[in-house]
């Protein structure tokens, strides 16, 4: 039994939270051989090789790799597919991307946001944002499966595996990169951070939302933010934390003026602790946290960032 | 250019899950059952097309039950010029999975020749997110998945996409499908005299048997469980009682 993973590589550097875990959550399917691919995936691969558990790293470089295009990189993994019964991935906006590509060019069901690895063939997934949790059992020969990262503890680095390159078929011109636009942040990265900070509806506005960018900078934290006040303009959507944003599970979630709408939840109950400011007691996001502080935030918020540390 | 637009039935977003006590998945008997949102948001950027000039004809597909037909009538009554029901099963609780969906979807492709595929990201169901990048596969097209902003110049396509730390802007060539994310646009409201003509908007009836694709899943479903419950926990009475608990719990 073996397992391709393709390693998450952004701008040609390993995303190591990300990749360590799928590491950890796939080693029970077998042999892991990892794929690092983009335009340069080099320094990535010699980064993956390093992950505990692994037994091959394979690094392919193309140009056409670059930015991650979800055709070529489909392409490169389904020539690579023989021999391996399990092809995974961290569950990322690039993989989510690549990976159905991938399952339908081999004529399997892709089994996306896995939470649970029950066996070879039976994973759990949530369903309905979270609201339920579905164990499927592939009856498909290969297994094409996104892993939520929120689930699962990273392996640990000590590892030297071999590091092979393997050639790329190339562009097929389908699609190419025009730019990016990345928020420049000396923030931990939200996924993989252990102390998030949230807003939602209740902070008001884009201005109001600096009070709990400096509770996170105090905490070291990544800031999130509820759909509600992504919609309403306070937030940019990549700090969206929910169904329809990130699934994050930090040691610590501290939730300022957000309800806690299911949707939200869903993406943020796997915390250690749970902390919930809001000024209104009858908010179900009380029902999950751990400590709930019935406040008004523009007093609370300064208070707390000031006594902590 | 013709635009197609493939839409799922599924639970309305307001209503609660009920999972059912027996495993067997959710309850949707009696349930309020609407349009996924993420395809309402497809419907309207195809509408805005045809309002812009850029699309002359705008259809709208869905595959599942008998009455995804009322889902259509909705896609119709927003502004969607006519319809194709695919019949491939007869008991609500039988989810289409998103690789036979596709394999429909590349056989109406075929036949209507339209020159973009604009679907939701993800159905609020199942949570796949897999439908668009999989008929994307089957067809060899190109593919802008999640995207928020959308320009097509001829036989490109600019798809701005809403990724992991940001947004990517990538250049598609046509014909392609695209995947729709929520600020994409808002979609309308269908007004009553547009809910009438609706209904007299052509709706074409098809089973899964002729385009000839076996939609047996390939997911056996072994069980669906309640998430585990967080137990609650207390409320505190002042900021320096928070500071203190979260002290002693080690969180900061």
């Amino acid at each position: 039994m073996a397992v391709l993973l393709l390693a998450e590589v952004n701008n040609g550097e390993l995303a190591m939270d990300a990749t360590a875990k799928a590491v950890n959550a796939a080693k029970a399917l077998g042999d892991i051989t990892i794929l690092a691919a983009g335009g340069s995936a080099a320094a990535a691969g010699e980064a993956a090789a390093k992950i505990d558990g692994v037994s091959k790293v394979l690094v392919a470089e193309d140009a056409s790799l670059g930015h991650r295009l979800a055709e070529s990189t489909a392409t490169l993994i389904v020539g690579l597919a023989d021999g391996y019964e399990h092809i995974v991935a961290p569950a990322t906006t690039d993989a989510k991307n690549v990976m159905p590509r991938v399952a339908a060019l081999l004529d399997v069901m892709v089994i996306s946001d896995a939470s649970g690895v029950v066996d070879g063939s039976t994973f759990e997934r949530p369903i309905y944002a979270g609201n339920a949790i579905q164990t499927v059992k592939s009856n498909d020969a290969k297994k094409v499966i996104t892993l939520r990262t929120a689930s699962f503890d990273a392996a640990g680095e000590g590892g030297a595996a071999p590091v092979e390159t393997v050639s790329v078929p190339g562009s097929d011109g389908l699609s190419s990169w025009v730019e990016d636009k990345v928020a420049a942040s000396d923030r931990p990265e939200l996924t993989s951070a252990g102390v998030v900070v949230s807003g939602g509806r209740g902070v008001g506005s884009e201005e109001d939302f600096k009070l709990i960018e400096g509770l996170a900078d105090k905490l070291g934290a990544a800031v999130g933010a509820s759909r509600a006040a992504v919609d309403s303009g306070y937030a940019p959507n990549d700090w969206q934390v929910g169904q329809t944003g990130k699934v994050v599970a930090p040691d610590l979630y501290v939730a300022v003026g957000i309800s806690g709408a299911i949707q939200h939840l869903a993406g943020m109950k796997d915390s250690k602790i749970i902390v919930a400011i809001n000024k209104d007691e009858e908010a179900p996001i009380f029902q999950v946290a751990d400590f709930g502080l019935v406040a008004d935030l523009f007093q609370a918020v300064p208070e707390l960032t000031e006594k902590l540390g | 250019m013709k635009v197609l637009v493939p839409v799922k039935r599924v639970i309305d977003y307001n209503v609660k899950v009920r999972v059912k006590a027996d495993g067997s998945g959710v309850d949707l008997a009696n349930v309020k059952m609407s349009m996924n949102p993420f395809d309402e948001i497809a419907v309207e950027e195809a509408i805005r097309l045809k309002e812009a000039g850029k699309a002359d004809e705008v259809v709208a597909v869905s595959i599942g039950v008998k009455q995804s037909q009322e889902t259509l009538r909705t896609a119709l009554a927003m502004g969607a010029d006519r319809a194709i029901l695919v019949i491939a099963a007869d008991d609500v609780h039988q989810d289409i999975e998103p690789l036979a969906v596709a394999k429909i979807l590349a056989k109406v492709v075929e036949e209507e020749q339209p020159g973009i595929v604009l679907a939701g990201k993800q159905a609020i169901d199942n949570d796949m997110n897999a439908t668009g990048q999989m008929l994307s596969a089957l067809l060899g097209w190109s593919q802008g998945t999640f995207a928020s902003e959308l320009d097509i110049e001829g036989d490109t396509a600019k798809v701005t996409r809403e990724v992991d730390g940001g947004l990517q802007t990538i250049s598609v060539k046509m014909p392609t499908i695209v995947t729709v994310d929520l600020r994409l646009n808002e979609p309308r409201y269908a007004s009553l005299p547009n809910i009438m003509k609706a209904k007299k908007k052509p709706l074409d009836e098809k089973t899964a048997a002729d385009y000839g694709v076996d939609v047996t899943p390939r997911l056996e479903i072994v069980k669906t469980d309640e998430p585990a419950a967080r137990a609650a926990g207390i409320i505190v009475g002042s900021v320096d009682e928070l500071v203190e608990k979260l002290k002693e719990a080690g969180a900061v």
